[in-house]
């Protein structure tokens, strides 16, 4: 393992993270675009607000982390990303900034109206950015993003491998909402929002699990070279996400949420680390080799110099504020 | 580079896009980092404003300083969530709008974004919790919160002034045949401009939101609300920026120091010289028409003093640099004009909090002048414009280089097409939220002022609902 996997990988553990924390605070965005009219949403739209309204700015960092780690340990990738996939990486933007200032203004809203338009405008971007998102870690995955020219700009990201990256993305940030907000409902001792959120939880958990399994068949022709390492060295780690994701159900079902909680950011964390895996030794599949794409190495210590600060300022801090949101009366 | 393989149809229709692309870059680029800045400004300075309020709070039992503690806080919550999201942007755009730039650079200066990000993660952080944490943390406890978010805030500055600064003086690596070699991001980022663009820059955040709260509560005392909840509002927010604005002319003297010897050309844009004078005058106003200065007053021997540090020492004109290496007359003469427009204000804001002290001290209570008053309210803005103004002379200044005297923002630019859809959102779209925050932040204002809780429950369902209380007191 070359100093530049090393980076590689610190940077991927950035995008696992991202979407697991991220991902759930994207899929509560569903779940409120879901609730209902003003009225009948009204329990559950605070809850959201509730859960994700401490954490989501904390959890949003790891993409900033991401980007930063690429431009500076992989400064051709990045470049070529941006330049290729410059569509889907601008509506993302759009996405981020407003799902961020939507909520941030929900929360302030004077008037039911006001809280009702930048409700709507919250819950339509949490969708819109992970289906975005997704679609850029289908179109790198399939080998469209070109290493040293700019790549085709709309067909790049709208691929079989991109359309799955991208259901999936909004699926398991659904997923994992539902099941994280199943958890919150139960310590908020409300038996009815529980309920309502561990039937969707099961139902999502299946609908994830299906299209997951599933959408590797398309795969197999627009993605040869990922489908080869999914279905072999990374094949280990989908059998585990298939695990953890069963587990998931069969806990929900029991109504074991605190277990549920575990095993359900295990499934997603083991379907992202799968494409990681699979996708190893390439930065840009079929393109461009990790060690290829490194910048200097002086850069690439200093990289690691920041993650190990990071890992004994940030990851701390970060245990402290989940745990004072989840040690305290709601 | 390869052919592409794409279709070579494409490529003339690339070409003949480029150079307005990099027309819609700039401007978008310009707009995006222009509105953001304001909100890192309340990132950065309001925490310290909210600590001193939260701590007299909680030490004197005041409840009117920590009634301003959790208001501050409220809003800060606002402020905060937008200008997390609209910093994301800036970093998808040096991809998107500058992708040659970070090919080149990218792992040279990288370490500052990277540290950038681990403060930016306290900062997220400790926000979260700072602000959850009301009602729920012990007191000294919940204050001390507030502490790595101020600190986070001001190392995340020096990370962003270093990027900056590298961009003016570049550092941290050879150029051996026109490839990059001897990398040292360590050198990279305390390169020869960091400190005093960092303190110039850390000093301004202070201004800007001293007196933007400063200027809030004038608006109040005008209208008659001369209550303690106001004066004190005020006083700190005041007191803040009075201070930074008179340190402030020195950390830019520090700054404009160097450019005699690290940015000549821009040195040349901000003394408005076509020519190199020796000594230099200082040349308050005037453009250049036809690379000759018109329409300015003269001030013999001034600029060689105030530039050089010396009274014969000369300022080098442009004409010492080929025109392409250079920014154009038109150019030249706006960064002449918003330097000084900047210079101007920044004296004025100084004036403004030294006639303070000195009025308070000799025992007169100017919240009582409505004259005060009227020129306190309009501090605020004025030192938001001095920001623009600031950011507005360094990177117009800079041009046309992105990297200075390495890399031209046109080769810099993205090669793709697009920039003028992106660019139209992003007007339209920080447009429509600029309306949003002021309205969502006027609101507060107003229920607050109407008697209405702390906590502003936010309306999620109609007031009609049977078992809520009626969450829309007017």
């Amino acid at each position: 393992m070359s100093l530049a996997d090393v980076v590689a990988a610190i940077l991927f553990t950035g995008v696992v993270a991202y979407a697991v924390f991220a991902g759930a605070d994207f899929g509560s965005g569903v779940w409120d675009l879901t609730a209902g009219d003003a009225e009948e949403g009204a329990a559950t739209r605070s809850l959201i607000d509730r859960a994700i309204g401490p954490v989501w700015e904390a959890n949003h960092v790891w993409l900033v982390f991401v980007l930063v780690y690429l431009w500076t340990g992989f400064p051709g990738g990045f470049a070529s990303i941006m330049e290729t996939l410059f569509v889907p990486f601008s509506l993302a933007g759009a996405g981020i900034v407003l799902r961020g200032s939507a909520f941030a203004f929900r929360k302030m809203a004077p008037t039911l109206a006001l809280a009702r338009f930048h409700g709507v405008l919250f819950a339509a971007s949490s969708v819109v950015t992970p289906f975005v998102f997704g679609t850029i870690a289908g179109a790198v995955a399939a080998g469209r993003v070109p290493a040293d020219r700019v790549g085709d700009r709309w067909t790049s990201w709208t691929g079989p491998t991109s359309m799955v990256g991208g259901v999936l993305a909004v699926l398991t940030c659904a997923f994992l909402a539902s099941v994280f907000l199943t958890a919150e409902a139960d310590r908020g001792a409300d038996a009815v929002l529980t309920e309502w959120f561990r039937r969707r939880a099961l139902a999502a958990g299946i609908v994830t699990g299906v299209v997951a399994l599933a959408g590797v068949a398309p795969l197999r022709h627009d993605a040869p070279t990922l489908f080869n390492e999914l279905t072999g060295r990374a094949f280990p780690v989908i059998v585990l996400s298939a695990v953890a994701g069963t587990a998931t159900l069969l806990a929900l079902w029991q109504r074991r949420v605190a277990v549920a909680r575990v095993t359900a950011a295990m499934a997603v964390s083991a379907v992202v680390i799968g494409w990681g895996v699979a996708q190893w030794p390439w930065l840009l599949v079929d393109e461009l080799e990790i060690d290829a794409a490194a910048g200097t190495t002086s850069t690439l210590w200093a990289l690691v110099i920041v993650f190990g600060l990071a890992g004994v300022t940030v990851v701390p801090a970060l245990a402290y504020l989940y745990w004072i949101t989840q040690h305290d009366a709601a | 580079m390869t052919t592409p393989s794409l279709g070579t149809s494409l490529l003339p229709l690339l070409a003949v896009e480029e150079p307005s692309s990099l027309i819609a870059a700039r401007w978008q680029m310009a707009i995006s980092l222009g509105w953001h800045i304001v909100l890192a400004c309340f990132g950065v300075a309001f925490p310290m404003l909210i600590w001193v309020v939260h701590r007299r709070g909680i030490r004197d039992e005041d409840d009117v300083a920590l009634g301003l503690a959790k208001r501050w806080s409220k809003v800060a919550a606002v402020l905060f969530a937008v200008g997390a999201v609209s910093g994301t942007i800036l970093s998808f755009e040096m991809g998107l709008l500058w992708p040659e730039l970070m090919r080149t650079y990218g792992d040279v200066i990288g370490l500052s974004f990277a540290l950038e990000g681990i403060a930016f993660f306290i900062e997220a952080i400790f926000i979260g919790v700072y602000l959850y944490g009301w009602g729920r943390l012990a007191p000294r406890l919940h204050l001390a919160m507030l502490v790595p978010i101020a600190v986070s805030g001001v190392v995340g500055t020096f990370c962003i002034l270093s990027v900056n600064a590298w961009m003016n003086t570049p550092a941290g690596f050879r150029v051996v045949d026109g490839k990059i070699t001897d990398v040292d991001p360590w050198a990279a980022m305390f390169n020869a401009g960091v400190w005093a663009q960092f303190a110039h820059m850390w000093v301004a955040t202070v201004m800007v939101v001293g007196f933007c709260t400063a200027s809030v509560y004038a608006v109040g005392l005008r209208r008659g609300r001369n209550d303690r909840h106001h004066r004190l509002g005020f006083h700190v927010g005041f007191a803040f920026a009075a201070a930074a604005a008179l340190v402030q002319p020195l950390t830019g003297h520090l700054a404009g120091a160097r450019l005699a010897d690290a940015q000549p050309t821009k040195l040349a844009a901000l003394e408005l010289a076509p020519h190199t004078e020796q000594p230099a005058p200082l040349v308050i106003g005037g453009v250049l028409v036809d690379g000759e200065r018109r329409f300015a007053i003269e001030i013999p021997r001034l600029g060689s003093i105030i530039a050089r540090g010396s009274v014969d020492r000369p300022v080098r004109g442009l004409d010492e640099f080929a025109e392409q290496d250079r920014p154009d007359d038109a150019l030249v003469s706006m960064v002449h004009l918003t330097f000084q427009a900047m210079v101007a204000i920044g004296l004025s804001l100084a004036g403004l909090g030294a006639v303070f002290w000195w009025r308070t001290r000799r025992g007169h209570d100017l919240l009582r002048s409505r004259a005060f008053l009227w020129l306190a309210v309009v501090a605020g803005p004025a030192s938001v414009v001095a920001l623009e103004l600031g950011w507005m002379t360094t990177e117009l200044g800079r041009q046309p280089w992105v990297v200075y005297w390495l890399m031209r923002v046109e080769d810099a630019v993205t090669r793709g097409t697009g920039v003028w859809v992106t660019l139209s959102a992003v007007v339209v779209g920080y447009g429509v939220m600029t309306v949003m925050a002021t309205l969502t932040l006027l609101s507060m204002a107003r229920r607050w002022r109407d008697g209405a809780s702390l906590d502003l429950p936010t309306p999620y369902s109609p007031v009609t609902r049977p078992p809520a209380p009626d969450r829309r007191t007017p």
